[in-house]
C-alpha cells in the first residue's frame, strides 16, 4: 500500500465531492486508484453516479413561448 | 458599467428554462413558479448595478431567485392560512444510503440490487422526493444536481460558505435517499431487491 493510498472510509467521504468533480488532483487520483481496486466502492461510486444522472434528467429547458413573449414584455417595461 | 437592457434580456432568456425549472420545484405550484421568476427578474433589473461581470449572470441570477423565493415565503407564511414547511429529522453524522441498503457485496457480478432499484425509479419518484426535501436541502440539490453549479457557484448563490454547500449536499442526499426509499416500499418495488 502506497503512502498516499486512502482506505475505504476515507474514499467514502470523498465520493460525493468526487462525483461531483470537485476534488483537487492529488485527492482525485488516489480515490481513483482507490475505486481501481476497490469493487464495493467502485459499486457506490456507480449508484451515486446514476442517481445524479437521473436527477440531471429532470431538468429541462422547457419554456413555452407564451412564457417567453411574457418575460420579454416585461422587460421592455424596465 | 452596468448590463444594458439587450444584454439582460438575452442572458435572462438563455436561462429562462432553468429559472422555470428551479422555481417550479421550490414553489411547488406553476403560477407561484411564473410570478415568482417574473418577480425575481425585475429585482434583478433594478440592482443591476451589483452584477460584477456578465460571465456571472448565471450564479446571480439564480441568488436574486432564491432570495425573492425566501422573501415572499417569509411574507406568506405571516398569514395565517398557510402552512409553515415542516423540517424533517435526518441523521447528519450517518446520511441515509440506498446503496447501502441492497448492496450484496457476495453476489455475482451481474446481480446487482443498487441498479436494479434506480432502473425502477420513475420521473415522478425523483419529483415527488425533491418536492418533500426541506427547502434548504432542495436548493443544494437542485442546483448540484440539475442545474449542475459548481460547489464555489452554489455557495455564491445562496451566500453560505463551500464547506457548509459540501455538509448540506451530504444530508441533503442522504435525505432523497430516504424519501425515494420510502416511495419505492410503498410502490412495492423493494419486493424483489430488498429483503
Amino acid at each position: 500500500m502506497a503512502a498516499n493510498d486512502i482506505n475505504c472510509e476515507e474514499a467514502l467521504k470523498q465520493l460525493l465531492a468526487f462525483i461531483d468533480h470537485e476534488l483537487a488532483d492529488g485527492d482525485r487520483e488516489s480515490l481513483e486508484r482507490h475505486l481501481r481496486a476497490c469493487r464495493s466502492c467502485f459499486s457506490r461510486a456507480e449508484f451515486e453516479r446514476h442517481l445524479k444522472g437521473k436527477l440531471r434528467a429532470l431538468a429541462s429547458d422547457d419554456t413555452s413561448g407564451t412564457t417567453r413573449d411574457r418575460i420579454k414584455a416585461l422587460i421592455h417595461t424596465f | 458599467m452596468a448590463i444594458t437592457k439587450d444584454v439582460f434580456e438575452s442572458e435572462v432568456l438563455a436561462i429562462l428554462g432553468r429559472l422555470n425549472g428551479v422555481a417550479r420545484r421550490l414553489t411547488r405550484n406553476d403560477a407561484d413558479a411564473q410570478d415568482l421568476v417574473a418577480e425575481s427578474i425585475a429585482r434583478a433589473w433594478c440592482a443591476r448595478g451589483s452584477l460584477a461581470q456578465t460571465s456571472a449572470f448565471r450564479a446571480w441570477m439564480f441568488r436574486i431567485l432564491h432570495n425573492t423565493f425566501i422573501s415572499e415565503r417569509r411574507r406568506a407564511m405571516a398569514r395565517p392560512h398557510v402552512e409553515p414547511l415542516i423540517e424533517g429529522e435526518y441523521d447528519d453524522q450517518h446520511p441515509f444510503s440506498i446503496f447501502e441498503r441492497l448492496h450484496q457485496p457476495f453476489l455475482l457480478w451481474f446481480d446487482n440490487r443498487e441498479q436494479e432499484f434506480l432502473d425502477k425509479l420513475m420521473r415522478e419518484d425523483l419529483e415527488r422526493a425533491l418536492a418533500a426535501l426541506p427547502e434548504h436541502y432542495r436548493i443544494v440539490v437542485l442546483l448540484a444536481d440539475l442545474e449542475e453549479f459548481t460547489y464555489g457557484e452554489i455557495a455564491d448563490t445562496l451566500q453560505i460558505p463551500i464547506g457548509t454547500v459540501r455538509s448540506r449536499l451530504a444530508r441533503a442526499r442522504g435525505a432523497l435517499q430516504e424519501t425515494l426509499w420510502g416511495l419505492a416500499r410503498d410502490r412495492g418495488l423493494l419486493a424483489r431487491t430488498a429483503p
